[in-house]
């Protein structure tokens, strides 16, 4: 796939800025300065940023509780997403959702999640709105490989299929569901596979390439415009973090979690290789990125600070809509 | 021993004492390290993601003579197997006229107050309470953590257990070995006659809280912990309150449909002659929880709100 220079260092750079966010976050609540539960993104960049390069404004994402990543690759306020996760008012939520729930309808971001597998099932409900109003756009659905073994994919996936929404279903197979790894709670190698069950096409990738991921995505929206029905996307990847900050338990195997670390295999530093040896960027422009990423969230968690708390009196706003 | 430390015993005592009992559950592997290192694979089973096959696991094996405790995380979850619990388990020895019977336990952690947001923050025994077929526990204790666990194991019902997220580091003295507490037997656990409280779960030490600042002002509260919502000790709520004349029912669940109405529903009708003023509810007001902190810190309902609705009695 040929892509420009500005193509491919926005895609750099969403990968970039995605990193520093949930390391900043993750740093942050390490050291007891942000409440509630935070799920790094940290390793699967790539997969967010490939995908959102093939969005347009119209098209639709559905997240999971792991949605920072897929928040900022859709277009996101760094700024207003790091008040929500202090519970601050200028928060895309007022306070309300913290990292969990964070949505801008404005950027087609229908939101993250907290419940395992859910987002699938409203992606289609997404995706049906978008054929009923004879929108060209597309609603993905992004998902762990455990959701995978929930009754809202299977329900999803064959609705889907069978009502031909413009739904694009992107597994984020990172290898584990928690402290569950996933070899022992699927007897498939390949969730890729399932996708036959339902009559769509399934494709396994290297989620670590964004490329691979770009590709992918294009080559789905491509079939669906054709007739050639839905696709799942099993991006193989593998979460740097812990399921989240402060979990402590341990069951993965050290010699795995150094090989994926590793400049090798972690998506950014093997991006920089593929954009230095195409002679689209280089070391200044990789520095560069990373700085202005530095600043932007540095800057976040200033005005996230600064931010006031909400006010008590908006407890019980928005449980219903007036009218 | 802490709250948290005394269930996992209850699971261990139990386990040992009957190779029926299995436990079920996400991640348990790891989360129910002692069980597993002790019983391994066979009695201790980490699923997939599947909440509805949890359950139905659960249902299946306890009709067939297993006595099953699925751990299932967040009570928010059991939203997610509603008919499993519901339209299964609660109603399946009705149904099939008692040709069979389901000794299953449904563990959960309950509450607000960990800035975990709407979707893991839920207090939900009212609405199981509701449901005939399905006993509620919700302990408030170490002790009867774990008394009401190893008696959840041995019932031959559906129970859903209540543990409430901010109680699971409480220490307190815990029985050792086999230990049960029944189940429709309610405890005050503080006696006085000026007014009664009756509360379950991580209520009852606030209740307890309230009580004693009430106490300094020459007021001195009962404090009756339910223990179990199903089957619901009535008798010693309207002996308590035929004796103080007054009652106040707090939980953390939503006041509007909670499960004080049913108690005050209750008092008003069997010790209405009794009563010098209405029965008083707390409970939280009619919204999901919120995130930031100072909004759930406000959200929750706390010793403050317990000790004005006692004082709007007196
Ligand atoms: C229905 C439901 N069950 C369980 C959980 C608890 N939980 C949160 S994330 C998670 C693991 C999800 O794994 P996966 O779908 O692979 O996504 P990943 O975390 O790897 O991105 C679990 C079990 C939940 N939030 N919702």
């Amino acid at each position: 796939m040929s892509m420009t220079r500005d193509e491919a260092l926005k895609i750099y750079e969403t990968m970039v800025r995605i990193r520093t966010f949930d390391e900043t976050a993750a740093a942050l609540f390490e050291a007891g300065e942000l409440p509630g539960f935070v799920h790094p993104y940290s390793g699967e960049e790539a997969i967010a940023a490939g995908v959102c390069s093939e969005l347009t404004k119209d098209d639709c994402v559905c997240s999971t509780h792991r949605g920072h990543g897929h928040i900022i690759a859709k277009g996101a306020d760094t700024k207003r997403m790091m008040a929500e996760l202090f519970g601050k008012v200028s928060g895309y939520s007022g306070g309300k959702s913290g990292s969990m729930h964070i949505a801008d309808f404005s950027l087609g971001i229908i939101g993250a999640n907290g419940i395992v597998a859910a987002d699938i099932v409203v992606a289609n409900g997404v995706a049906f709105a978008l054929q009923y109003q004879e929108k060209d756009a597309v609603c993905v659905a992004f998902f762990g490989d455990g959701a995978s073994n929930r009754g809202p994919f299977h329900e999803g996936l064959n609705l889907a299929a069978t009502w031909d929404l413009p739904t694009i279903f992107v597994c984020e197979n990172n290898n584990f569901a928690s402290t569950t790894a996933r070899k022992t709670a699927m007897r498939i190698e390949r969730i890729a596979e399932r996708a036959a069950a339902y009559g769509m096409t399934g494709v396994t990738i290297d989620g670590n390439d964004p490329i691979a991921v770009k590709h992918a995505v294009r080559a789905a929206r491509d079939r669906m415009k054709r007739g050639g029905g839905q696709t799942l996307i099993e991006a193989v990847t593998w979460r740097h973090h812990q399921h989240f900050v402060g979990d402590r338990h341990v069951y993965k195997n050290p010699e795995e979690q150094e090989r994926w670390l590793s400049d090798e295999m972690d998506p950014i530093p093997r991006f920089e290789r593929v954009l230095a040896a195409r002679g689209l960027a280089g070391a200044a422009d990789f520095a560069d990125v990373k700085k202005r990423a530095e600043e932007e969230l540095a800057a976040a968690v200033a005005f996230a600070k600064a931010d006031a708390y909400p006010s008590a009196e908006t407890l019980t706003d928005c449980v219903y809509r007036e009218g | 021993m802490t709250f948290d430390e005394a269930l996992n015993d209850a699971l261990l005592v139990e386990m040992r004492r009957d190779s029926s009992v299995v436990v079920i559950g996400e991640d348990v592997e790891l989360k129910q390290a002692a069980l597993f290192k002790e019983f391994g694979a066979r009695r201790v089973r980490n699923t997939p993601i599947s909440e509805a096959q949890i359950i139905g696991l659960a249902v299946g094996s306890a009709a067939m003579g297993l006595r099953p405790v699925t751990c299932m995380s967040f009570s928010d979850f059991l939203c997610c197997c509603f008919d499993e619990i519901v339209n299964q388990a609660a109603k399946m020895s009705y149904m099939l006229g008692g040709q069979t019977h389901l000794p299953l336990v449904v563990r959960c952690s309950t509450g607000a107050g960990i800035r975990a947001a709407a979707q893991h923050s839920q207090s939900l025994e009212s609405v199981f309470a509701q449901f005939p077929g399905l006993k509620v526990a919700v302990p408030s204790t170490p002790e009867k953590a774990k008394g009401l666990l190893a008696q959840a194991i041995r019932d031959d019902n559906p129970v859903i257990f209540f543990e409430h997220k901010l109680l699971g580091r409480m220490e307190g003295e815990v029985p050792a070995g086999e230990y049960t507490l029944p189940f429709g037997r309610a405890d005050v656990v503080r006696e006085g006659d000026g007014v009664t409280l009756v509360a379950w779960g991580r209520m009852v030490p606030i209740c307890l809280d309230a009580a004693a600042r009430l106490s300094a002002q020459g007021t001195e509260a009962e404090v009756i912990d339910v223990m179990t919502l199903t089957p619901f000790d009535e008798e010693t709520v309207l002996a308590s309150v035929r004796k103080t004349g007054r009652c106040v029912v707090a939980h953390e669940a939503v006041l509007h449909g909670g499960f004080g109405g049913e108690v005050a529903a209750r008092v008003a009708e069997k010790a209405f002659a009794s009563l010098k003023g209405p029965v008083k509810r707390v409970g939280a007001p009619f919204s999901p929880v919120p995130f930031s902190p100072p909004l759930e810190d406000a959200w929750i309902p706390g010793a403050d709100c317990v000790v004005e609705a006692i004082q709007e009695l007196l």
